[in-house]
């Protein structure tokens, strides 16, 4: 009974993620015994448990530095991502649960010429917290704030398409790119560009924290705490339930535990992975797993001897054992990965084929064709590459002797990691918190002329795709094409792409929600917008 | 006058040094001789670990966080690595290290030390003004900064805390021999034409040596907890190396969280009651030897 | 000139010395340091273009010499300068502003522990040498060896599950900000006190007792004894009096680490004191608050072991009134 028991939850908890449907739980239910009617009222309980107003909501997060600061441009990690932004802020467009743009700020958006003029119509009567309404003004400055040439933002580079920005009226923004971009509605979602308001000399007000979200900002101290008071008149409909709500910055992850463990947090991100099955023993906790876009990887420099064989680069893919990793480091939270960098749940996803498993013979068949007996090369790690990068990389190590290979871990130090290491050295541990379309994460990493192709790697035909790919208005068309190209990448690429990392999270038992968004942590980084208390 | 000599020692045979050691050991209280039993027992762990540990230093035999008892005598740690094996080759890493870090301190500071308090003048002033300012800075964290301008490896390691630990060595050292190079038999050696390394190693450091060889067991602690300290705020030893102070660091979650695998002891106790352990042994040798030598007559 | 009056004024001079070096010393370092703010800040997403508008904006591509004349002369004038962060923005967050709530919190810690930590060592040093080599004295010696010789990470820990987890006495958490009243705050940062009262009593115990056990064989010890004094006035009438500077010394010592030692303890209990600043802005790489919070550091340890020399001097008439 025990098991059975065990396995209903584990279904609801599966059914609120949106993985199992109605029929399916109550399909297992009647299959354990439990009546008809009784299952429906789980599942129903279980969906939709209704929300209620109030309460004090407090999250551990394991981030927040003292420089942290309100410019969104410099927005670092979760901590500002999911106070400063998702908490407090809107863009003009948001992903929701199931990983598809929709408006946000903006009510609707729709493309012409190829996809290389967008016409965004800003949402009627909306205001700030200030009570000054949105307009076309507002969200041209918010946006220009991270363009221009003394420009410091971190999404100035997801912005260069833009060719020029114009206000049509008071509620439309007409934006002309220099390319077209199926995905353009997408890149705005990003949480560097929330919309604020516009000041009287033209510039934007980053300073006073004035935005549009569910709640005002209280208080912000940098490195320690951000704490919010709700906002009455937020235009979301069934958002915002809390009172107030308070993140504080704990990065140590034992310190985190042991707040929501004596009740001091009621959400914690980055659960210690180590200790994970106690917490999961815990009543008053829930543990929750998502598996997103994010993946941790290793790159090769195919330009560099001796990557620059695609037999070489193939045995070393083949040498990776990647299931031992996810069991070890990661201890199973996560999915393996097959050298293609877009996530399952992305939009054209596909798996390409013969996947790359640890298989040591066919590792040293692959070198024989590049006509080595053995291989020998350094590979650059830190665990500021992603937390387990050094552990993998010792595992790897160990593993791929048994085909010849003799992996040399350098241990580079964590600071300027990104600086001296990332696209210097000629193997190294990365990561990519991933994309929500196929055609921003190729044209971030694997696009030839991209900025951040860490692999160097330029492949005719898979560039080609990528540009015809954007303009394709055609569905099938643009899936075979997408296809196509992950092929290729998995094929030819200088990609190992270990595992898809999943974000592992613990709340208290009585916060409610709808389904979970894969496309950050913390529900899409908008935990304090749509989740509430239950009692 | 040589021929005089022998006839000396016949007449009253001095004692060998086996037999002075014996003496000396004889007497020592049970807390000395538990320290002194300690104390060898790592030592023999650390030169014959590889004999010792069934298992690699960083090899995976297992899953993680496999039980203790049976096939792994302790267990093992987040990546499957025999934890026993680890412990063991932990001492050889971490006393040769501190070891190694300790004796470079004090070789700089001790010398310098004894110098300057025999030199005086604008050098003493320089190195004394340089001193008090690495002293006003705070260790750890200024051994981070150090870290990441020289980059995370165990020479660098040791080499940046050994300077950082000179500082504090030199103090000592230079306060100490300010006292001694006023004796008489110091002026007389000046007086001679003795040279420099002679007074510093034939007059002045046998007779500061007492102190330093406390400061040093003392010191010598003090590494373990500053790499334990540097590893909890990610840098110190870098892995595959074992080394207790990292070992404690590295599965801090278990300490307020025991993983069932552990049910007695969590993993971090095994490596933070090796430290524990050392430190009070050493102490114990060190208080014996001071009592021993500064003459400290406590009655009663 | 007063000659106490006289080894303070020294004293301050030479202490305006080190804090001079040492202002040289940390921004050499981080001159040396890979990367730079910008860099930092951005991770990943450094862009040379962006890095450059960063770099010019705070002024760093400037020659290292001229910032750091130009920065110690605003220190001279009592302007510690912005933090870098939120620099561009029309407000400018100064690092006196950054600096001085933490400074408050880790001098509320410093304070609170010393209050606890320094009467209960000379208790217990005292205790120790009146009973030397008792039952008592031997557990004593014991106990705080190993408290000497455990992370403290590892202690705080220890305490943190018995207290905040099982018992539920005192908040695993010490967050506090500056409208948490006093008594909150000496509540919150309960368990992060008792932590550093375990890791500097030993010391100070230790010290205390062998300071009065080596006067014990002094000669008017022996007279006093001879006089008939019982053991204990003999300990607390004639030896502690003599004792005081070496017990100064180690308090003085003590009390120095407690503010800018106690980094760890402040990333366990995620207490916002000055030592996590500086680990932040170290790695962050920035310059004023490093800077700043080195000069902080430096004179505290400075005037704590000025402060040790004149309880020393003063204690001792020789040194009081020189022939």
């Amino acid at each position: 009974m025990d098991e059975i028991k065990h396995k209903l939850n584990a279904a609801l908890g599966q059914a609120v993620r949106g993985r199992v449907t109605r029929r399916e739980f109550t399909q297992l239910a009647l299959a354990s015994g439990v009546s008809l009617a009784a299952a429906n009222s789980m599942f129903t309980k279980a969906w939709a448990d209704e929300p209620k107003k109030g309460g004090n909501f407090k999250v551990g997060v394991g981030h927040g530095a003292t420089t942290d600061s309100m410019d969104p441009g410099l927005y670092p990690d979760q901590f500002t991502g999911t106070a400063l932004w998702g908490t407090l802020a809107n863009s003009l467009t948001e992903i929701d649960a199931d990983g598809n743009v929709v408006g946000d700020v903006a009510e609707s958006f729709e493309a012409s010429d190829g996809a290389k003029k967008w016409v965004f119509k800003v949402r009627n009567g909306i205001t700030f917290h200030n009570g000054k309404t949105v307009t076309a003004d507002d969200v041209i400055a918010s946006l220009q704030h991270h363009l221009g040439e003394n420009s410091k933002s971190a999404a100035k580079s997801l912005l260069k398409e833009v060719a020029s920005m114009k206000a049509d009226g008071p509620n439309t923004v007409v934006f002309e790119l220099t390319g077209g971009n199926a995905d353009f509605p997408y890149t705005v979602s990003d949480y560097h560009m929330p919309i604020m308001p516009k000041k009287d000399d033209g510039s934007v007000d980053w300073e006073s924290g004035i935005r549009t979200g569910a709640y005002k900002l209280e208080k912000f101290e940098p490195g320690v705490q951000a704490s919010f008071t709700k906002n009455e008149n937020y235009y979301k409909p069934g958002k915002g339930w809390f009172d107030t709500v308070q993140f504080l910055s704990i990065k140590d992850v034992a310190a985190r535990t042991n707040a929501l463990l004596s009740g001091e947090i009621q959400y914690m991100d980055r659960c210690d992975l180590k200790t994970l099955d106690q917490l999961k023993s815990n009543p008053d906790i829930t543990v929750s797993e998502i598996t997103g876009y994010g993946h941790y990887i290793y790159v090769m420099n195919v330009t560099q001897k001796p990557f620059d064989d695609v037999n070489v680069r193939t045995a070393i893919k083949y040498s990776m054992p990647r299931e031992d990793i996810l069991a070890t480091v990661f201890l199973g939270h996560g999915t393996v990965g097959n050298d293609n960098p877009i996530a399952p749940t992305v939009k054209f996803a596909v798996d390409p084929q013969p996947k790359h498993t640890y298989d040591p013979a066919k590792a040293k068949e692959y070198l024989k064709k590049a006509g080595l007996d053995s291989l020998s090369f350094d590979l650059s790690v830190a665990d500021a590459a992603f937390a387990g990068a050094v552990d993998s990389a010792i595992l790897w190590k160990e593993k791929a002797k048994a085909a010849g290979i003799d992996i040399n871990v350098i241990k580079e130090p964590d600071d300027g990691y990104w600086d001296n290491v990332w696209l210097k050295k000629p193997f190294v541990a990365s990561y990519w918190s991933g994309r929500p379309t196929v055609d921003w994460m190729m044209t971030t990493a694997y696009a030839a002329d991209a900025a951040w192709n860490d692999t160097f790697w330029k492949n005719p035909r898979f560039n080609e795709l990528l540009v015809a790919a954007r303009s394709e208005t055609d569905e099938a068309k643009r899936a075979a094409m997408y296809a196509e190209m992950q092929q290729i990448l998995h094929d030819d690429g200088g990609l190992v792409n270990m595992l898809f990392n999943s974000y592992v999270e613990a709340h208290a038992k009585n916060l409610g929600h709808g389904k979970v968004a894969a496309n950050w942590q913390l529900d899409g980084m908008r935990v304090a917008e749509r989740w509430w208390f239950t009692s | 006058m040589t021929a005089q000599a022998p006839d000396l020692r016949s007449v009253r045979a001095r004692r060998t040094l086996w037999e002075n050691t014996r003496r000396t050991l004889a007497s020592a209280p049970f807390s000395a001789w538990f320290g002194m039993i300690v104390i060898l027992i790592y030592v023999i762990a650390a030169i014959f670990a590889p004999w010792l540990a069934p298992y690699g230093e960083a090899e995976v035999v297992g899953k993680a966080y496999q039980p203790a008892g049976g096939e792994f005598f302790l267990g093992t740690d987040q990546i499957g690595r025999d934890l026993f094996s680890r412990l063991i080759y932990g001492a050889r890493n971490t006393i040769g290290i501190a070891f190694v870090t300790t004796l470079l301190s004090f070789a700089i500071g001790g010398t310098l030390g004894v110098l300057t308090a025999l030199k005086r003048g604008w050098l003493d002033q320089a190195i004394s003004r340089v001193v008090d300012a690495f002293l006003a800075i705070p260790v750890l964290i200024f051994a981070l900064m150090l870290l990441a301008v020289a980059g995370k490896s165990i020479i660098n390691l040791v080499l940046i805390l050994a300077l950082l630990d000179s500082t504090r060595v030199f103090r000592l050292a230079r306060a100490t021999a300010l006292n001694v190079v006023v004796m008489d038999y110091v002026e007389a050696a000046k007086l001679r034409g003795e040279k420099m390394g002679w007074i510093i190693f034939k007059e002045v450091l046998p007779n500061i040596l007492p102190v330093l060889i406390t400061e040093f067991g003392l010191r010598f602690c003090f590494v373990f907890l500053t790499i334990a300290a540097l590893s909890f705020l990610g840098v110190g030893i870098q892995p595959p190396t074992a080394d207790w102070g990292s070992m404690v660091a590295e599965s801090k979650t278990l300490i307020t969280f025991p993983v069932r695998t552990f049910p007695w002891i969590p993993a971090p106790f095994y490596p933070a009651m090796a430290i524990a352990l050392l430190t009070v042994a050493i102490n114990f040798v060190v208080d014996w030897f001071l009592h021993k030598t500064s003459g400290l007559r406590d009655e009663k | 000139m007063h000659p106490v009056l006289k080894t303070v004024l020294q004293r301050l001079g030479l202490g305006l010395l080190t804090l001079f070096v040492v202002s040289v010393l940390i921004f050499a370092s981080l001159e040396m340091l890979p990367g730079g703010f910008a860099q930092a800040i951005l991770g990943q997403g450094a862009t040379p273009e962006t890095v450059a508008a960063f770099n010019h904006q705070l002024g760093l591509d400037r020659p290292a010499t001229v910032r750091y004349f130009e920065w110690i002369w605003n220190v001279l004038h009592g302007d510690f300068g912005y933090s870098y962060a939120g620099a561009g923005g029309s407000i400018k967050q100064s690092v006196s502003g950054i600096i001085a709530p933490r400074l408050y919190n880790t001098f509320f810690l410093a304070i609170m522990t010393a209050i606890i930590a320094v009467p209960l060592a000379l208790f217990l040093g005292i205790m120790a040498a009146l009973y030397r080599n008792s039952l008592y004295d031997r557990a004593v010696n014991a106990v705080t060896l190993t408290t000497i010789a455990t992370p403290e990470f590892f202690i705080a820990y220890l305490l943190m599950f018995f207290f905040a987890i099982k018992l539920k006495w005192f908040p695993s958490l010490s967050t506090v900000s500056d409208s948490t009243s006093i008594g909150e705050h000496m509540y919150r940062a309960a368990l992060p006190a008792i932590t550093l009262t375990l890791v500097i009593v030993a010391h100070m115990m230790r010290m205390t007792r062998a300071a009065l056990i080596n006067l014990l064989a002094s000669p008017y010890m022996e007279m006093a004894r001879l006089k008939g004094v019982s053991q204990r006035d003999a300990i607390v009438q004639h030896a502690l009096p003599n004792a005081w500077a070496p017990i100064a010394t180690v308090v003085a010592f003590n009390l120095a680490y407690l503010v800018v030692g106690v980094v760890v303890v402040e990333v366990v209990f995620v207490y916002p004191g000055i030592g996590q600043l500086m680990v932040d802005s170290v790695s962050s790489r920035n310059m004023p608050v490093v800077q700043a919070c080195a000069l902080i550091f430096a004179a505290t340890y400075i005037l704590l072991n000025l402060s040790a020399d004149i309880v020393s001097i003063i204690t001792n008439p020789r040194l009081l009134h020189p022939k």
